[in-house]
This record gives structure tokens, sequence and C-alpha cells, in this order.
């Protein structure tokens, strides 16, 4: 056990290096995220009314920290496709490690990315008026949440990766599914200028019940977005721990399971 | 002692379509190198995955330094190196990230892992290439690294498949170089080649493997007297012809075949070199200047041929 968690690690570390060999990488994942910040603060924030005290920022942070974080499955994704690729999980499976080793410290790995890219985030977001209203707790309540919901997603960028084999592949096929969840939801406007059934669709997206969430622990009073007394907008902390654990539960023993298979 | 038995391994693909390995049994001897020779699909990867604890067979079993392979594949991966088809090392790191790395992949200590990867790139003349990454090194060095990084804890047993691929004539021959120190520090070897002089000249026994089978098996020099022996060679002016067939054909025991046009005379001969000097003693009694004499051997090629009735063909660049 002791051994397996060592392993683990020393993956991370490896994803580590690699980021500070290809400093570029970094360096896009963050300016990316920062640039919706800007972007739709000033270019949407003027025309869609909230009601809210301090306006649009205040609503928008907490979508685009969820969509941030879900865009990073693609990079998990294709980084294991390309491990995958080169031969590399050949050898790292040929070795006296865990099995678990690659997988668990590829996760790992993808969550201490998204402590980076959330900090530097939420310093753009302080920059042009985002101010959390509520303690300090529920603010690092929210930061946990986001981690805790970047780590259950990483699994089924794991399991993409070891399923579609191409690095660039993958990362197409992640944003094909990534994109559109993000904004089938309440995270940049409000779901009820959507069709009836486009409302039903996003009110249950995991998107907009983890962007409630976020909201919520923020301090926002209203659910932006909520249509209706349906059950995920009235409790969106519980129904996105739920689906947290929902993926996990499937993708994790799904993950291992194509690890261990992974060329039979 | 045998350190590699597999016995009757059978793997197919596409629910059976492809066949990969169809009853295949070989065995390596502690301490020797056996190479598996065979075109492009023979089953050449296939064999040395299952043996490396990476792919199950259907059915068959096998066994790696003693241990079962299927049974206990954590034990085996204690005591096996493997370096792949392809260069299997992360790109963007530097040879000597990679190799402390696995280093502690292999739990070895910090300090230790370092002091083995330094080691190891001394070894195989990396040094000072050591912290450029991977990306900028050229086939042959990646291929070194490769097995650098298989050799981190001594290995019992060695797979190497298709070690020269894919590279230059310079790079093979270092390869070469660096595989036959390795041998001679006596680890056990099995090495996967579709080339015919590397398993020539690197392999103590060669498996010819074709379709998913082993079709012959021997010393080189015992598949090529499968195939046939040695034929005596040589070349003297053409009035020399006549007589000198006269000779060749006692001492051989066989007709010989006599090409005018280039004034060659050739004949199996079974006791090599010793027939080759009775040839030119009787010559040189009979006052005959030979021009030309030589023993030549088959080729793996044409053991190939006569086994397969095909040619080995070349991997396609990938
Ligand atoms: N993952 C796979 N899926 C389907 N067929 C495969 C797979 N791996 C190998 N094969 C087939 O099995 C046969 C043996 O392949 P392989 O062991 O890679 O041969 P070699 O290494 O000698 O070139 C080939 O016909 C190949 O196409
Ligand atoms: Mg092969």
């Amino acid at each position: 056990m002791k051994n397996a968690i060592m392993d683990s690690l020393i993956i991370t570390k490896r994803q580590l290096m690699q980021l500070a060999r290809v400093p570029e990488v970094l360096i896009f994942s963050t300016i990316q995220p920062v640039m919706f910040v800007l972007l739709f603060r000033f270019v949407f924030g003027g025309s869609i009314s909230t009601g809210q005290p301090g306006g649009y920022i205040q609503l928008l942070m907490p979508g685009i920290f969820v969509q941030t974080v879900a865009f990073t499955l693609a990079a998990t994704a294709s980084g294991l496709a390309e491990d995958m690729k080169k031969g590399l999980i050949d050898r790292f499976r040929s070795l006296p490690i865990a099995r678990s080793a690659l997988v668990v410290g590829r996760t790992l790995g993808d969550s201490l990315l998204n402590i980076l890219v959330l900090v530097v985030m939420a310093a753009a977001g302080l920059a042009v008026g985002w101010r959390p209203t509520s303690s300090i707790l529920n603010i690092l309540a929210a930061f946990l949440f986001l981690l805790m919901f970047g780590y259950a997603l990483s699994w089924t960028g794991i399991f993409a990766g070891l399923a579609v084999k191409d690095a660039r592949t993958v990362q197409n096929v992640s944003f094909l599914i990534t994109f559109p969840m993000t904004f089938l939801s309440n995270a940049f406007a409000p779901t009820t200028g959507m069709p009836k059934a486009l409302q039903y669709v996003a009110e249950w997206n995991p998107v907009s019940t983890m962007v409630a969430a976020c909201r919520q622990l923020f301090g926002l009073k209203n659910q932006f977005g909520a249509t209706a007394n349906s059950f995920p907008s009235q409790h969106p902390l519980a129904t996105s721990i739920f689906y947290m654990l929902l993926i996990m539960v499937i993708f994790v023993p799904l993950s291992v399971r194509k690890y261990k298979n992974s060329s039979n | 002692m045998k350190s590699v038995i597999a016995e009757h391994l059978t793997k197919s693909y596409d629910k059976g379509s492809v066949m990969a390995l169809d009853d295949l049994s070989l065995d390596v001897a502690e301490g020797t190198v056996l190479s598996v020779l065979g075109p492009n699909g023979a089953g050449k990867t296939t064999t040395v995955r299952i043996l490396a604890t990476l792919l199950k067979p259907d059915s068959g079993n096998a066994q790696v330094a003693g241990i079962d392979v299927i049974k206990h594949p954590d034990k085996v991966r204690e005591v096996i190196g493997l370096s792949g088809q392809y260069a299997a090392v992360d790109e963007t790191l530097t040879g000597w990230d990679n190799l402390v790395m696995f280093g502690r992949l292999y739990h070895l200590g910090r300090q230790q892992s370092i002091n083995r990867a330094n080691e190891l790139l001394e070894r195989f003349s990396l040094t000072e290439s050591a912290r450029r990454p991977i990306k900028t090194y050229s086939g042959g060095m990646r291929r070194r690294l490769d097995l650098a990084a298989s050799l981190i804890v001594q290995p019992k047993v060695l797979f190497l498949d298709e070690p020269t691929t894919g590279l230059d004539p310079r790079g093979r021959m270092e390869m070469w170089g660096v595989i036959e120190e390795l041998v001679k520090g006596g680890v056990t070897l099995l090495l996967t080649t579709q080339y015919l002089e590397e398993a020539d000249q690197l392999a103590d026994e060669i498996a010819v493997i074709d379709h998913g089978k082993v079709i012959a098996r021997g010393t080189s020099d015992a598949l090529k007297s499968q195939v046939g022996g040695e034929r005596l060679e040589i070349t003297v002016d053409a009035n020399h012809i006549a007589a000198t067939t006269q000779i060749v054909e006692k001492i051989s025991g066989h007709s010989a075949h006599v090409d005018s046009a280039i004034r060659k005379i050739s004949a199996p001969v079974s006791t090599g070199a010793q027939a080759l000097m009775d040839v030119l003693r009787a010559l040189d009694a009979a006052g005959i200047h030979a021009l030309d004499v030589g023993l030549k051997r088959p080729s793996l090629d044409d053991v190939f041929m006569a086994l397969t009735g095909h040619v080995a063909e070349e991997e396609p660049k990938p």
C-alpha cells in the first residue's frame, strides 16, 4: 500500500516535470480561462442583467471555474493516449509497481494543475471585480468542491484516453462533449431563455448543479438560471455530490479494467 | 537450467480471426541468447509481450526464471527487463530524468537511483546528452536509453523486441556492440529480429518463426546445414578446369558444378576447411594455380527461403 502511494506520487512528479520542461502547456492552460474571464466580463457583462449586487462577474466566476475544471479532462485524456501510443504504458506495466499507480498518479497531477489554474483565475477575477461575500471557510469549501469535481472528471478523461488511444482525436472528442455541456448550463446565462426542453437538460446538467453549488458557497442568493422548483436547483450541493460519486463509481473501475487489459 | 520456457502458446486477435500465435513453444537456457527470427507479423511482439506479462495467452503456459508468467506476473516483473519494439521513454523529459524516474519506480532510493542513472548513461555513451530532452535524441540514442531503462535493476532475463529496427547502419552497429557487452555480462537474453545477420551475429541459438509457429530452431550453423552445408568454390584458368573438376569431385565425393563462363567450379563439402586444404594441396601437387578459393556458407536468407518458401519481409517504416 505504501509502495502504491509512492509509485503514484512518482508518476505525479513526472507530470509536473513535463510541465516544467514544456511550460507552454501551463501558460496556455491558464491564459485561456483568464481570457474567458475578461471576455465574458467585458463583452457580455454589460448586457446580461442579473439583479445581483456586484453584477455579472459574481455569477460568471463560478461558471468559469467549473468550465475550466471540466476542460482539463481533455488534457488528461490526450496525455494518456500519448503514453499509450508511445508504448510507455507497456513499460510501466512491465515494472514491478502497483497497477493503479499510473492512472492514480495522473489524476493527482491533474488536481495539482487544477489548483494552480484556479488560483490564477481567482486572482484575475478579483482584479476585475469578483467579490465573494461568504465566509472564508465557505470559499475554501467551494474550491475544494471544484477540485473534487475535477478529480472525478479526470477519471472520465483517463477512460477516454485509454479507449481512444490517439491524442488528437481524444482531445477533440473531449471538447465536443465538454464544450456543449458547459454552455448548455446556467454557467454563463440564465437558462430561462432556452427552449423548454433544453431548460430541463440544463437543469440536470452536472455543470449547472456544480455552478449553482459554488454560487451558493460564494454567498450568492439567487440560483441564477433555476427555472423551476426542481430537485437539482433546490439541492445543487447534494446533486453535485451525487454526480461526482456516480462518475467515480462508473469510471474508476472501467478505467482500471481498461488499463489492465489495455493490450489484450 | 532453462530461464525461459514457453509451451504451446496460442493467442488470437479480433475474435479468433487473426491467429497471432499458433501453438508456439520455445525455451532459453540460462545465460544464453535466443534470437526469435521472423518476418513482420510472425508473432514476435506477441510472444515477447506474453513472456513479459503484458498479455495473457489464450492457452498454453510460460515460465520466466522459474516463475509462472500467468499465475505470478508480479514476481516475474521483478526479475525481467523489457525493451519494446518502439523506444518507450518519456520524450519530454531528459535521459537523466527518465532513468532516475524508472529507478524510483523500481523502488531504489533517491541517491541510489541517481547513481544508477549516471552509471548507465556512462555505460551507454549518453552522458553528454543526459540533460537534453529525449525529443532531441537520434533513433540510436533513444534505443540505447530505452535499453538502459530496462537494466536499472540487473534483470535475470532480458527481452529485446527488434532492438535495431529503424536504425541506420551506424546505429545498428552501436546497438550490437552494446548488446554483445551485455551478453558477456551473463544475462539471459531473448531477442527478436527480422534481420538474419543480426540473429547470426548475436544469438547462441535461433528460433525461426512464421505465422505464429516455430518452424525451425538450432544454432546458426545447424540451421545453415539444414539447408545444405558449405560449398567449396574455386576459380582457375580455363585450361585447368577439367583437371581441377576431377580433383574437387574426388575430395567432395559429389559431382561438381562447373560454370565455364566465370571458370568457377563448386561442390558441396562436409568437412569444411579440411576439404579446402586437401583440394589446395592436390592442386599444388598437380601444378595448378588457383585464382580464387573459398568456402561459401549458406546465408540465413537462404535458410529462411528454404524453410518458409518466402523471403523475410522488411518492416514498413512506421
Ligand atoms: N492488438 C492486435 N489486434 C489485432 N491483431 C493484432 C494485434 N496485435 C498483433 N496482431 C496481429 O497478430 C499477428 C502477430 O503480430 P506481432 O506479434 O506484432 O508480429 P511481429 O512482432 O512478429 O511483427 C499479426 O498478424 C498482427 O497483425
Ligand atoms: Mg513486432
